[in-house]
């Protein structure tokens, strides 16, 4: 059925990387955002990046989306708290209901935390804008040692951006490699090597048992689980973040960490879920996916809106499946590591290009004979070239193959 | 139209390259060199899918 008007809960990078698509195909109907931030939309990896390095102002981080002209209707300053399927609304904070046609779901996701976390002064995590200007606000005060916990990701870049301001920094990682899940122990090991590299007091292997504070309810320590207790003047929590559902609980849709879509990313007829919060199939590594990735934003945002606009018969064009291969990128020092693919624990890794010591090199991931993944360090250009054999599903030895042509 | 990239943004990241081959490409230097500043409109589809994905937002198209 054609429609009118489209609302999009979530007016960050997904979200409004949906409506800009709408507009570019030409759809000139109604589009409200929901939105509870009240500046401009903006761009989140430069937050533990150059704005924390203090390079960047935060008028450098506004969104792409957000400055073109998309006639969009916002509603700001609210959440939306549920979704009824029913009546086709969806309710906002201050209790009123707004009736959608079609929905963009794009509420993105939020850091977990520690236990305790939330009441301590110097305790942060890293997910807006808001927590990024607290943040930087305590690295100015030059802080004697920042405690990050984490060496995931986004813990890994703040470790590399303190260090780059001169801040001593410990980071406490549970597991005995940092990264092990995702890149497996070979490549979590060169990954601990570059933060030793840097003279970080890596701590592996050690759980966090609290967080210890002083008279004046601000943090002083990290005690662990072994005993030992590490001190601490400004902490940051970086131990992953969990999809933002819990708005849609007893809605209908169907839930599991995240909103289970088909590979339209359509959650129900006229609802799509976009950018961190959906799950969806991927034909390509046989099972359902939901990424964390600046690019998969962009680029669910995009799919999503043509899904509604087919469906509405507002083109007519065949909707190809969503089955990207994931990119990702991290910057950590001076050095750019870099992920095209699914990569595993339990796959091969063979270094095609460079050497690890030098923190400059192409790995490649194969499982069941295929190569699932490239990994990169400074060597972005290789890692475009061989995301083609992610792409093409190639043989790890065709894999091989190709990089020593490259290398 | 003319390509246009802002190098005081690009992080040589190579998307733009991986999207249009034939206009962008990241060198054994780790830069962006513009191949094409001027490339035919048949390529504007490639051109405009890189200028949405470019991570730093650094390529523009002026008409
Ligand atoms: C510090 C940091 C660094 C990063 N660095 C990189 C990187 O280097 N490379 C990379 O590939 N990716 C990176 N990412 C990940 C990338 O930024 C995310 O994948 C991307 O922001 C996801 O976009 P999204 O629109 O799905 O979600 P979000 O950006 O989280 O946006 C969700 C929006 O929904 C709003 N919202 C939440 N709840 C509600 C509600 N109930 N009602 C209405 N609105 C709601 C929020 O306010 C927000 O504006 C980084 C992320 C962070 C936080
Ligand atoms: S995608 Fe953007 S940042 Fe990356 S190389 Fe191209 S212009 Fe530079």
């Amino acid at each position: 059925m054609p429609f009118g008007a489209v609302t999009i809960v979530g007016g960050s990078l997904a979200g409004l990387t949906a409506a800009q698509t709408l507009r570019g195909e030409g759809f000139d109907g109604t589009i409200t955002v929901v939105e509870p931030e009240l500046g401009d939309p903006y761009d989140r990896p430069p937050l533990s990046k150059e704005v924390l390095a203090g390079t960047w102002g935060p008028e450098r981080v506004v969104l792409g989306a957000a400055k073109a002209d998309l006639d969009l209707t916002w509603e700001r300053g609210h959440h939306a708290v549920r979704l009824d399927l029913q009546d086709r609304s969806v309710q906002l904070g201050d209790g009123r209901r707004l009736p959608f046609e079609t929905l963009v779901l794009a509420t993105g996701a939020t850091p977990r935390t520690l236990p305790g976390a939330a009441a301590l002064g110097g305790v942060h995590v890293l997910r807006t804008l808001d927590d990024c200007l607290a943040l930087r606000a305590d690295l100015d005060a030059e802080p004697d040692r920042v405690v990050v916990v984490g060496a995931g990701f986004i813990g890994a870049e703040v470790a590399a951006t303190c260090r780059g301001r001169g801040l001593p920094v410990t980071v406490l990682e549970a597991a005995p490699v940092p990264l092990e899940r995702v890149l497996g122990a070979a490549m979590g090991a060169v990954c601990a090597d570059l933060h030793r590299s840097h003279d970080v007091d890596l701590r592996l292997g050690v759980g966090v048992d609290h967080l210890v504070a002083d008279d004046g309810g601000r943090v002083r320590a990290v005690a662990l689980a072994d005993g030992s207790v590490v001190e601490a003047s400004v902490v940051v929590v970086g131990i992953g973040v969990a999809p933002r559902i819990d708005w849609l609980a007893g809605s209908g849709l169907t839930i599991d960490d995240g909103v289970v879509c088909d590979e339209h990313l359509r959650a129900a007829p006229g609802i799509v879920a976009v950018g961190d919060i959906v799950r969806w199939p991927s034909r390509r590594f046989g099972r359902s996916l939901r990424l964390e990735h600046w690019e998969h934003a962009v680029q669910s945002g995009e799919a999503a809106a043509r899904t509604l606009l087919a469906e509405g018969g507002l083109i007519d064009r065949p909707l190809e499946a969503y089955d990207p291969v994931p990119w990702f990128w991290s910057d950590q020092y001076d050095r750019k590591i870099q992920l095209a693919g699914l990569s595993g624990p339990d796959d091969r890794v063979e270094v095609v290009i460079g050497d690890t010591a030098e923190h400059r090199f192409v790995a490649l991931y194969g499982r069941d004979d295929r190569v699932v993944a490239v990994l990169g360090m400074n060597r972005p250009r290789h890692v475009m070239q061989l995301r083609a054999l992610v792409a093409e599903g190639a043989s790890f030895d065709e894999g091989l193959a190709r990089a020593r042509e490259l290398a | 139209m003319r390509v246009v990239v802002d190098f005081d943004l690009c992080e040589s990241n190579a998307v733009c390259m991986g999207i249009a081959p034939e206009v962008f490409e990241v060198r054994d230097d780790d830069f962006l060199y513009v191949l094409d500043e001027t490339p035919s409109e048949d390529l504007r589809p490639k051109v405009e899918e890189a200028v949405r994905r470019c991570p730093k937002q650094a390529i523009s198209i002026e008409d």
